[in-house]
Parts: C-alpha cells; structure tokens; sequence
C-alpha cells in the first residue's frame, strides 16, 4: 500500500530504482487518490490515463502547453484547444521520465489568489475544503497536500506558486526571473511570469527545480545559471545573515497567528546559528501592489490581444470580422482578465501612459534597488508569505482590492525578479502558516539550504489532519 | 480617481472588448476604485529614475541563425475554429 499523502518524489524516486514497485503500481497510487479525493478537492481539469515516462509522475498547471493534451489556462476562451508542441518545462520533465498524471486547476489567466477565477470551478483546500487554496496555482498545491501528486510545477507572476503553497503547507519556489524557460506557456505578464516547483519537502522542489532550470534557446530571456543546482543537506545555518523586513513583518492585515508562526520560525534559525536582524525596505511594501497592479495589467492587455477566435479556442458568431472578435473576446473571457485588460489598456493609453505605466516602471527600479541593498546586508531575506491563513470560498470574489491584497508580501520580490522560496512553518487556527524566504538573483542554492535547515528544525507535518 | 462610462467605452473600444451594459457599469465603478489604489505611485517624485522593463539585465541575446523545419501546415491550422485550404478563415472586415 502505497501512502501518497506522505511519500516524497525523492523517495518515490528510491522505490522505483530499487525496484520495490513499478512506474505502473506508482502511477496508479495517484490516479486512485485522485479518483477519491479529487471529486471533492477539483485539483485537476483533467487527468491522463495513459502517459509515457517510467519516472515519478508529475501534475502540470493548465497554463504549461502539452503536445496532444488540452491546455485552458482556466479559461473558456481556450477551451478545446489541444497544444501541437509541448512547452520547453513539459519536454524537459518528459525527457527526465516524469509521467504526466494530469492539468491542475488555475484562476484564468493565472489572475487571482484563489483558483476561484477559474471558469471551471474552484479547488478547495486540503485543510479544510470550505476554505481556497491560495491562487493561481491552488490546484497544483492542493494536489501536492492532497497525495494526489507527489511534486508539480505552477507558474508565479505576483506569488501565484509562493501563496498556494503557504496556504496549503507545503513548498513551492519562485525561482529567479529567468532561470526557467517561459517558452510554451501562456502568456499572462511576461516581465514577471516564471514557471517553478511545488513539493513536499525543499530537497524535492531542488531537484524538480534542477530538471526544469537553465537557458533555452527558445527563450531569449533565459541565463545560464551561474552555479548548478544543489540538493540541500545538512541543519546548520552558522555564518547565514537573515535578514527580517520591517516593512514586510509590520504590514497593516498581517494575522496574529501568522507573525507568530513566522517568530517561531526565525528563533529556530537562530538556534541553528543563523545571524537574524532586522532591515528595511521602506517603500516596497507601499508602493509594491500599486506598481505591480499597473505593470501586470499593462502587459496582460498586450498579451491576452491574441485571442481573437481565428487561430484557436471558440468563436462567436457574427457577420463581420471586427464583431466576431470584440465578442468572441466578451463572451469567452472571465471578470478578471477583462478587469486587467481594460485596466492595463487604461494604463498604457494616449494621455496616462507616462502617469502610470510610465511611473510604475521607476517604482519597480526603486524596489529593485531597496531589495538590492539589503541584500548586500543579508543572505536571506525573510518574512510570512501570505498575511493571512487560507480564506472561506466566496469571501473577496465581489472585492477585488481585498482579492489583490492576497499578494502584498510575495509581490515586491516578484518585481524585482528574485527566487522566493515558501516553506511551511507552523499552523494557526489548525491552518498552515508560509515563511518566505527571498534571496540574490539566482541563489535558489541560498535559499535551499536555509529552506532545508529549518524545514528539519521545524518538523512540520505536510498531512493535514483531516486526512491523516 | 473616477473614470467616466464614457472612458470605459473608449479603453473596450481600444481592448476589443463588446463589453454588454451591465458590465460597463460595473466596470466603472471597479476601475474607478482600483485606480484610486494604484494611483498612489504619483505621490513619487521619479523624475531622475530610470523606468525597469525587464528584471534581468540581458543585452543582445544572439543566436546561430539556424533554418529549422516549421510546424507542418496542419498542426499549424489543427485548432482553427474555421478553415479553408491552407488558411484560417474569418468573416469580412465591416467597412
């Protein structure tokens, strides 16, 4: 008997050289857990009964293209739309032997902190299914709490990977901006969307990360990473200088029993020898969501222009070529991504380009700048990842503001293109609590091992109790 | 900071949106709001910093220019709601 709940990839990996089970008898561990708690949870769009690869099986979010597998990104607009090629991180994770067990559920457009954009309902969270999952990529992290994957990979625009993770208590990284190849994934906002991994355990998010990680010629935006990628050993943090935000741990909605757990968190590195101080980055906190709530939009209302209903997806019936489009776009697009068209078209429009998207663009080089000095200070920066524990469905879908506010922490690293790392660090009210951890431009390997240490410190139990 | 229903036509008119009554009434007031929000970026005097377009400080990024075979025509056209021969078809451009 196969637990999923509870085994690792990495250990899955261990049964499968060992020969102690087949890639058959694994595969059909996952799809049996799906079968009975996917019902309830809606982790996956769809699943593959069949795929190839004898590794250990992977879940995909629905905005990473699969050859021969229909690929919505959540919307209608995409509906029925079967990708011709497979997205550079599909064919990377195929040609390491990854099996595909299924599309994981995402708000449209991987837009929200919910899933509960999703046009095709949303994912509930394995702690308690009357509450969200975090977004986008709830799916992907309720699957990997729920055993019904043992790793997947979301992709994170504003904290889309880092949140679903917190909020479902297990570990998801964002890596550095151009670390992963974008090439193949639908597009949301292409200055700050990145592809990365969700697991249980930060040594298997390492070596997701390592598969899927370096430059693509398919991706003029990718690098050559600077160092390979290293799975973490080892509890010491003796010489690790952490730094603590100020800005980022006072901010106004941050739940008692967050910043307690998170407190909690930073005293077991300091026992494990880890230098914790406090710093500052006084207008990232501020200025982050309104600066990132106009450069998401405006490159969204760019991106989101292709969908015309000529090439792909369903098309509205209409007798001229202008009216096809204006309605195949009203008819096939959600609230969210129209709300972020029309705002990002307001924002780049004659007369308030340089007022917002203009200016918005030298907040981010403010941000980049405040997040660049105090890490000359600190290896790590550290802080909660989500303000709140997960949230009851149905709470801030007639909000968007309240929506938004989700992303007030994981943001203003996003917008200035460093690795965050989202490790479980305690439960409050008996949901999971997020420690982001976020370091230099390409230094997951930072991140790993400081991740890995106090992973083991904390000893969190990644089952929730519902289901134990 | 309002935006007139007169501007949220022009910005659906500019996205290509048949956005229905309803919709642009709601609109109003949510973009409205947001862009109270979103609008404190102009309590900044910026003046002297340059815009961010891209985190990553990449410059020229050159490749072999290598010919590779394209997508066959019919992957190309595989999903296209309708089709004629080799090409996507549409309805006529309204004059």
């Amino acid at each position: 008997m196969i637990d999923t709940l509870r085994l690792t990839a990495e250990e899955a990996a261990g049964l499968l050289e060992r020969g102690e089970l087949s890639p058959a008898e694994l595969r059909r561990a996952y799809l049996d857990a799906i079968a009975e708690r996917d019902p309830e949870l809606h982790c996956y769009l769809r699943t593959t009964e069949e795929a190839e690869g004898e590794g250990v099986p992977i879940g995909l979010k629905d905005v990473i293209s699969t050859k021969g597998v229909e690929t919505t990104a959540g919307s209608r607009i995409l509906s029925g739309y079967v990708p011709v090629f497979d997205a550079t991180v599909a064919a990377r994770v195929k040609a390491a032997g990854l099996s595909l067990l299924g599309k994981t559920n995402t708000d449209e457009f991987a837009m929200g902190s919910s899933t509960e954009n999703s046009a095709y309902g949303p994912s509930r969270n394995p702690w308690d299914p009357s509450r969200v999952p975090g977004g986008s990529g709830g799916g992907t992290a309720a699957a990997v709490t729920a055993g019904l994957a043992p790793w997947g990979l979301g992709s994170d625009t504003g904290g889309s990977i880092k949140q679903p993770s917190a909020l479902c208590g297990n570990v998801g990284l964002r890596p550095t901006y151009g670390s992963v190849s974008r090439y193949g994934i639908v597009a949301f906002a292409s200055s700050l969307d990145q592809i990365g991994p969700v697991a249980k355990t930060v040594r298997d998010v390492a070596l997701l990360y390592s598969v899927i990680a370096g430059r693509d010629p398919h991706d003029s935006t990718t690098a050559e990473l600077q160092e390979v990628p290293r799975l973490p050993e080892g509890d010491s943090l003796a010489g690790v200088r952490i730094g603590v935000p100020n800005e980022l741990t006072e901010a106004e909605g941050i739940e008692p029993g967050v910043k307690e757990a998170v407190a909690g968190a930073l005293e077991r590195a300091q026992e494990l020898g880890a230098e914790v101080d406090e710093c500052s980055l006084p207008r990232s906190v501020r200025y982050g969501l309104p600066c990132y709530y106009l450069i998401a939009p405006a490159e969204a209302s760019s991106n989101l222009a292709r969908y015309d209903g000529v090439r792909y997806g369903p098309r509205a019936q209409a007798s001229s070529y202008q009216g096809t489009v204006d309605r195949t776009r009203d008819e096939g697009f959600g609230d969210e991504p129209k709300r972020r068209i029309m705002l990002g078209t307001y924002a780049l429009s004659a007369g308030y380009y340089e007022a917002f998207y203009g200016q918005a663009q030298k907040v981010r080089t403010l941000i980049i700048e405040e997040h660049r000095a105090a890490l000359e200070r600190f290896d790590v920066l550290a802080c909660a990842t989500s303000p709140t524990v997960a949230f009851p469905l149905g709470e801030r879908v007639e909000d968007p503001l309240a929506m938004y506010a989700a992303d007030l922490l994981t943001i203003p690293s996003c917008l200035a293109g460093l690795p965050g790392l989202s490790i479980p660090c305690g439960l409050s009210d008996g949901l999971p609590v997020g420690l982001q951890l976020i370091g230099p431009q390409f230094g997951e390997n930072t991140l790993f091992r400081v991740g890995h240490a106090l992973e083991r410190a904390i000893g969190f139990d990644t089952v929730p109790e519902r289901l134990r | 900071m309002a935006i007139s229903r007169d501007e949220v036509l022009h910005v659906a008119r500019l996205a290509r949106l048949a956005l229905t009554d309803d919709e642009v009434e709601r609109l109003t007031r949510e973009l409205g709001a947001i862009l109270d929000a979103v609008g404190v970026v102009s309590e900044l005097d910026l003046a002297e910093i340059p815009p961010t377009s891209h985190p990553l400080a990449l410059v020229n990024v050159w490749d072999e220019d290598e010919p590779r075979p394209s997508l066959p025509l019919d992957d190309v056209l595989a999903n296209a709601p309708d089709r004629e021969g080799g090409y996507f078809r549409v309805p006529a451009w309204e004059q």
